[in-house]
């Protein structure tokens, strides 16, 4: 093989709190496909970030074609050719496909001021036609489908002369045909000479596209292997291979036979495809996917946060239907958000006022007055029942740990009587003390007969805390595994099953 | 390959900008019918001159803020701008004996830097338009008041000035045309805003921040300078309503002009142009504005309580703002 294009070494980087990337390394040819793949968290973004200048690196080098480049703002990347397509697409959507192509560098028609739209969209054509793509320059961005923004975006990056071109997870959003489509793209683009890296969560697409696989793992880089000569198991294996380093899973005793809710054939266009499952009293329901497989979306559809197209969601034996989360707190269910600053606290108001939020006709005297000495004292209880170190319930909750800010939050749900808590993510960006202590007050909900769903992307959390685990991948539930079935090969496996791959096997 | 679908360019035409400026078109004529059967005094030549002359001043101020529109930003200054900026025609002019030319220079160079501070404030500063504009509206509306000793400034010594907005170029070569020259100048600056809007780097630029910024930005474009510009160009066009406004009163009336921001900014909304950017088109405003003071003679006309006219013009003006926002939720 010729030189390498790209050498990533030793490459560090930390942001507050988290050691995102320590001793990483990559490297690129011209004219391969190179996949990156890893579980969420494993650093292949950060790492990609780094290489096009949206990140700084804080240790490492980078050298490009052999020589060490320093790349300190992405329009660098640009410019030594390193285009980046990121699984948000940046196209501005009012324009058409040749104005976004050229935005920046449009031709000049005599005058510098004045713009050549001729020339733009026939150049943006001529690069098309090099592509092998029928697309008309003159379609406003807005009227085309992913798949073809998608195309638009990678002829940007080509009329830059790009020599690298990074993909992060790029048929995220794509049908079948529209991913056949893209690959005979990538094909060619390597053809030609280009290298690119294939960011992908899809481990069986990696074998239809890719020469080289390489594996990270918590910021680490494990291993590069040719695809050709590797098994998806053997890639699993590598991507999950970590020591598990909780100790024995604590499960609390079985549960509750008791079923609080059902959800029948739930459907939301095409983030939630027919979503079947039941939820038991006492139960801790774990979800698991990677990111994006829809269960944050069918959390807020059974919350009413979001409308749903159709399917039927069962309370305690009975159809209900929920359009708000007004309904859906009525009814007895609470939903943890996994952006706790943004949707579940009010940062700047203190405990008191958090904790007895969604309660508040609970506190109402005969003149719809809330009386203070009752809502204090129901916090003050609830201080006490989860342990929620704070100096006093007077104190802003934005000054309190991530941890205690979690424990307000279900301090709120508690008191609003629900026994139906669904958690997303509950322990994210919590450390690792604070994370036991949140364990412990699940298990102990359980105990207490609330049924939990808890959604999770760290798979040693599902593990240690489910007695049952529900697996999606696109939308889709694609595996039920009980707590002696899950581990995490069976639950990544169930993760990365798409749907060609289901009807596959189930025909 | 054979199945690629390819998407025709004129699929988007009437389910975008263009919808609502058919339907402002639409409005216009409607209201143009009702008024006309209504009252006789309405659909005669001197009348429909005086819409003309009414559109002039709003017109003009309303094609600057649609740039700043598709930005999605906003300029509540330009009233405030515009009368400051007929002040200083009026001190050039009458206060200092300075010939007339210099004095709309002098005003529309006022309108651009008042524009300019706008726009270092957006985009250097970092403060939302809302309130970099806001603070610009009580700053030039303080200065026109200080400058002006809060009193008029006539233009009596100098009969050509009022030439400029009331004479007619038209009516000389074409005896019995007599189209004020205000009225020419709002379409002759409506052509030419429109030509930078489409044919230049600047409205490409516009465009390109209000739909995503961020992507605008990541090209390479320098997103701070263009939005300057553009607030600039806004600034300018204030300046000049200032000196049509000034020219047709014969006087800067240094306490007119607050809420002349908004009918402009409701011109262009009713245009089709969208309070969340990327979208809008300069002929757009211009019906839009027409709409407005079509209604305003015609509900005066109609002797309609001038209250009362106020009042309809704020219906309309968050109908068509809704009317924006149930488009945008379909597509």
């Amino acid at each position: 093989m010729a030189e390498p294009i790209i050498v990533m070494e030793g490459i560090e980087k930390s942001f507050p709190g988290v050691h995102a990337l320590s001793q990483a390394r990559f490297d690129l040819y011209p004219g391969e496909v190179h996949a990156l793949v890893g579980e969420n968290g494993a650093g292949k973004s950060t790492l990609m970030k780094v290489l096009t200048g949206i990140y700084p690196k804080d240790a490492g080098r980078i050298l490009y074609k052999g020589v060490e480049v320093n790349i300190p703002n992405p329009r660098a990347a640009q410019l030594l050719g390193i285009s980046i397509i990121h699984q948000e697409l940046n196209l501005m959507p009012h324009l058409t496909v040749a104005q976004n192509i050229f935005i920046g560098r449009e031709a000049r028609a005599g005058l510098p001021f004045l713009l050549d739209e001729d020339r733009i969209n026939e150049q943006a054509a001529e690069l098309f036609r090099s592509m092998h793509l029928k697309l008309d320059p003159r379609t406003r961005v807005n009227d085309l489908t992913v798949a073809r923004q998608q195309m638009v975006e990678i002829a940007k990056a080509l009329s830059y002369n790009a020599e690298v071109l990074i993909m992060d997870e790029p048929t995220a959003a794509l049908t079948d045909t529209e991913i056949d489509e893209l690959f005979r793209i990538i094909r060619d683009l390597r053809d030609q000479g280009v290298g690119v890296v294939h960011i992908s969560h899809r481990l069986e697409e990696l074998k239809k596209i890719s020469d080289r696989v390489t594996v990270m793992r918590d910021g680490r880089y494990v291993n590069t292997v040719p695809t050709a000569e590797t098994s998806i198991d053997q890639i699993i294996q590598m991507m999950v291979g970590r020591t598990i380093y909780e100790s024995s899973p604590e499960l609390p005793e079985q549960a509750n036979p008791e079923v609080v809710l059902e959800v029948r054939n739930l459907r939301r266009g095409n983030v939630i495809k027919d979503v079947s499952f039941q939820l038991r009293r006492g139960e801790i329901l774990g979800f698991a996917g990677l990111v994006g497989a829809g269960r944050t979306e069918v959390a807020r559809a059974i919350f009413g946060a979001d409308p749903i197209d159709g399917g039927e969601i069962w309370v305690r034996g009975r159809p209900v239907r929920i359009r708000s989360p007004q309904d859906a707190v009525r009814l007895g269910i609470g939903y943890l958000s996994e952006d706790r600053k943004r949707y579940g606290l009010t940062l700047g108001m203190d405990v008191e006022s958090n904790v007895v939020l969604a309660a508040f006709n609970r506190f109402l005297g005969p003149l719809g007055w809330v009386q203070s000495d009752r809502t204090a004292a129901c916090t003050q209880e609830m201080v006490r029942a989860l342990a929620i170190k704070t100096p006093s319930i007077q104190q802003r909750v934005k000054n309190l740990s991530g941890g205690n800010q979690q424990k307000v939050i279900i301090g709120k749900w508690l008191t609003a009587d629900t026994d139906i808590l669904i958690f997303d993510e509950p322990t994210r960006g919590i450390d690792v003390g604070a994370k036991s202590e949140i364990y412990h007050l699940l298990n102990s909900l359980a105990q207490q007969g609330k049924a939990i769903i808890m959604i999770s992307s760290e798979l040693p959390e599902i593990l240690r805390m489910s007695h049952r685990v529900v697996v999606m991948c696109e939308g889709r539930i694609t595996g039920e595994l009980s707590a002696a079935e899950a581990t995490q090969e069976s639950i990544m496996r169930y993760a990365t099953m798409r749907g060609e791959i289901l009807r596959q096997n189930s025909g | 390959m054979e199945t690629t679908q390819i998407t025709s360019p004129k699929a988007s035409i009437f389910q975008s900008d263009a919808l609502q400026r058919i339907l402002a078109f639409a409005g216009l004529i409607v209201l143009f019918i009702v008024f006309s059967l209504a009252s006789p005094n309405f659909l005669t030549l001197s009348n429909v001159i005086g819409i003309l002359i009414a559109t002039a001043v709003n017109g003009v101020l309303a094609l600057g803020v649609t740039y700043v529109i598709i930005t999605a930003g906003i300029d509540l200054s330009i009233g405030t701008v515009m009368t400051l900026s007929a002040v200083m025609t009026g001190v050039f002019i009458t206060f200092w004996d300075l010939p007339v030319w210099l004095g709309v220079l002098a005003g529309v160079t006022t309108g651009a830097l008042c524009g300019l501070a706008n726009g270092v404030m957006i985009s250097r500063m970092k403060l939302p338009p809302f309130i970099a504009t806001l603070g610009m509206l009580n700053i030039a509306k303080g200065l026109a008041l200080v400058i002006s000793g809060l009193k008029p400034i006539y233009f009596n010594d100098d009969p050509v000035f009022n030439q400029i907005s009331m004479g007619s170029v038209i009516g000389a070569v074409i005896p019995g045309f007599d189209i004020p020259n205000a009225v020419l100048i709002l379409f002759g600056l409506a052509i030419l805003a429109s030509l930078i809007l489409n044919k230049t780097v600047l409205g490409r630029y516009t465009f390109a921040l209000g739909s995503n910024e961020e992507a605008a930005r990541l090209s390479g474009v320098n997103v701070a300078a263009w939005k300057t510009a553009i607030y600039t160009l806004c600034g300018a066009f204030a300046g000049i309503a200032g000196v049509i406004m000034a020219a047709r009163l014969n006087s800067a009336q240094p306490s007119l002009g607050q809420g002349y921001e908004l009918d402009a900014i409701a011109a262009a909304v009713i245009g089709g142009t969208s309070l969340s950017g990327g979208e809008g088109t300069m002929l757009g405003t211009i019906i839009g504005a027409f709409v407005i003071s079509t209604l305003t003679n015609g509900l005066r006309i109609l002797s309609v309580p001038q209250e009362w006219q106020t009042v309809v013009t704020g219906v309309i003006v968050v109908l068509a703002v809704y009317a924006d926002i149930i488009r945008r939720r379909k597509s």
